[in-house]
């Protein structure tokens, strides 16, 4: 079972477009949920007998319920401008991997079944029944989007793949269709509370474990006074803070949880993690389900009420605050509890930028001088939230923190960042083991790109806000031969260079 | 995806992952680290056994850190890091040591 070794792309610092190779991604699939996942999540076992009316009917069913679902349908004009902005695209060649391509699989089925010309002329208008063939093409390229939008952006007409692969998804999913990776994770939030399925008492192990790792860092120093605790489960704290569950459990991600909980300790507020809240990311947006985006978002609602907490905090994790922003004050909201003058939730980031910019953190540029940072902006933070209020504040604030922790910092080539950036790769489900294949070659854009930095300003920290982000990077980089040591966050180079204790 | 072994079937999920966790016993776990391409060692098997022991504890894997943590307290710096765990397990200490162990894989955002 020793598994074959995937060729990455060569670096060479240039990001080209690939000769068109049609099928050249069809093989790479996810493993299907099974009747546990399916059922547990209130679908279907297994495909449905007569899956095909089913699925039709559904897509009756979005059309009328999402307008811009349909208006995205209609309006594609096949100008081509989205063609080559997608990593998956552009790292594999494959047609149906443009994002153009990508909308046809659903376009052709919609055209046949709810257009007149595509009722009427079939095949002449563009329009194909929904078969089996294109069922596996659907499961196959609808789970080769990271939901990214970086199509959406070079569209002129603002048409958003991302929402029409949710769509499939849910289509799919209403017929007994998932992937295992996304389905089994959503289920263990609904049983644990969280993605990696850890119990309040492997949590606190993990916490406790990393308030120890701090103290005897700090004696290490000859620091004897310094006590940085990690909080669970406390009532009456000011801040709940929610981050992904890989912050208690993998690496790098964890050492941006030491960072937060330095912060807070500088900073002098109190604040709790929560045991049955233990997940700031939510899964059930990649499958298109409001209902368990909604279910699994309700832990959070139920912890801010539970710990009487007065103000939310997210850690660093993409969609979660995509999510965030953009959702829960419908999905868990109003929040009528929490205290007004913050933004509702806020992200660690606007946190800490606004401890830094009222001078409240001391900060050792020189900690970090073994570093050159560059930074990767989440797609998911970049092109569908916001941060601070002022435009543009989620590009700016991750990089003041950074600058104010560093004294080396370069960006990457500017059409490869903010509104521009690049997926990592691994987004909206693909980061499991047997999507390797895409994932090494969906990260070639942005591999590139740094490749630039690292040539011109030997770079040698990537930082990034995202836990999805950080895995795959560390899974990734090895195979374009480059060290996952060079991986981290942004709350990772702050705990470096942050310096606690009394004032001066 | 189920598997034989010495005459006897070993439920397994796609990517070769015990089901069952009172499945496992040190041949199977040599087992499954000849298909890995693993070569036991003593220090392979202290891996696998602090796994083991984390997981009934705490039905889960340890974080790397204290796996790394433990490797040290036992076999000092040389071997108590993250580059020596890579050595025993080029796979990754986390993945490929877990399904020797015959634990789950760790899925999430890691
Ligand atoms: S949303 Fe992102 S991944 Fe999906 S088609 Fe567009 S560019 Fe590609
Ligand atoms: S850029 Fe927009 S209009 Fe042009 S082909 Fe792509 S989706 Fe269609
Ligand atoms: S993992 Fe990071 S870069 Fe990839 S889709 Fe999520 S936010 Fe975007």
């Amino acid at each position: 079972m020793a598994k074959e070794k995937i060729e990455a792309p060569k670096l060479t610092g240039k990001i080209e477009t690939p000769r068109i190779q049609p099928g050249a991604s069809l093989a790479c699939q996810h493993h299907k949920a099974n009747e546990q996942f399916l059922t547990g999540l209130g679908y279907p076992s297994s495909l449905v007998e007569n899956w095909q009316e089913k699925a039709i009917a559904k897509m009756g069913e979005l059309l009328n319920k999402y307008k811009s679902l349909k208006l995205y349908l209609d309006i594609c004009v096949r100008c081509g401008a989205c063609a080559d902005k997608c990593q998956f695209y552009l790292g594999t060649g494959d047609p149906k991997n443009t994002p153009v391509g990508r909308q046809e699989l659903f376009r052709k089925v919609y055209r046949r079944y709810f257009t007149p010309a595509g009722k009427l002329l079939g095949n002449l208008a563009g329009a194909e029944d929904f078969t089996e063939e294109v069922l596996k093409e659907w499961y196959v390229y609808f789970h080769h989007c990271s939901q990214c939008r970086r199509c959406c952006v070079a569209c002129p007409y603002g048409i958003d793949t991302a929402e029409i692969s949710m769509a499939a998804r849910e289509i799919m999913h209403s017929i007994g269709l998932g992937t295992k990776y996304v389905d089994e994770i959503i289920l263990k939030v609904f049983n644990f509370g969280n993605n990696l399925g850890m119990q309040p008492k492997a949590i606190k192990n993990s916490l406790d474990f990393c308030e120890d790792e701090m103290k005897e860092a700090y004696e290490e120093k000859g620091i004897m006074d310094i006590d940085v605790k990690i909080p669970m489960d406390v009532e009456g704290a000011e801040v709940l803070l929610v981050v992904p569950s890989a912050d208690f459990f993998a690496s790098p991600h964890i050492e941006s949880l030491l960072g937060y909980a330095k912060v807070f300790y500088q900073a002098g507020i109190s604040w709790t993690l929560s045991s049955y809240a233990s997940e700031a990311g939510n899964f059930g947006m990649f499958i298109g389900s409001y209902d368990g985006m909604q279910k699994v978002a309700s832990r959070i609602g139920q912890a801010v009420r539970d710990l009487k907490v007065k103000r939310l905090v997210i850690g660093e994790c993409g969609h979660a605050y995509r999510i965030a922003y953009s959702f829960w004050n419908t999905l868990i909201g109003p929040f009528d509890t929490l205290d007004k003058r913050y933004p509702i939730p806020q992200h660690i980031c606007e946190f800490t930028y606004d401890l830094i910019k009222r001078g409240a953190l001391r900060l050792d540029k020189e900690a970090n001088d073994e570093f050159v940072v560059t930074y990767h902006d989440s797609c998911n933070i970049a092109r569908a939230t916001r941060m601070g209020d002022m435009p543009g504040g989620q590009f700016e604030i991750p990089r003041s923190i950074i600058k104010a922790c560093c004294n080396k910092f370069v960006d990457m080539p500017q059409e490869t960042i903010r509104e521009n950036t690049f997926c990592c790769g691994g987004g909206a489900g693909l980061l499991t083991d047997e999507m390797m294949d895409i994932r090494i070659k969906g990260a070639m854009p942005r591999m590139q790109a740094l490749k630039q930095v690292i040539d011109s300003h030997g770079v040698n920290f990537f930082a990034l806000i995202c836990a999805i982000c950080k895995a795959q990077f560390t899974k990734i980089f090895p195979a374009y031969g480059l060290s996952m040591d060079m991986v981290g966050g942004v709350h990772q180079l702050v705990s470096r260079a942050i310096v606690l204790g009394a004032k001066e | 995806m189920a598997f034989e072994f010495n005459g006897k079937t070993y439920e397994a999920d796609e990517d070769g992952y015990l089901l069952n966790l009172e499945d496992w016993s040190e041949d199977v776990a040599n087992y499954i680290a000849s298909t890995e391409e693993v070569e036991m060692t003593p220090a392979h098997w202290e891996v696998v056994n602090f796994l083991r022991e984390y997981y009934e504890e705490y039905k889960i894997a340890p974080m790397i850190k204290i796996l790394i943590k433990a490797m040290k307290n036992k076999f000092g710096p040389e071997k108590g890091n993250n580059a020596y765990l890579y050595e025993l397990y080029p796979s990754g200490p986390a993945k490929q040591a877990c399904k020797i162990a015959g634990l789950p894989k760790p899925t999430g955002c890691v």
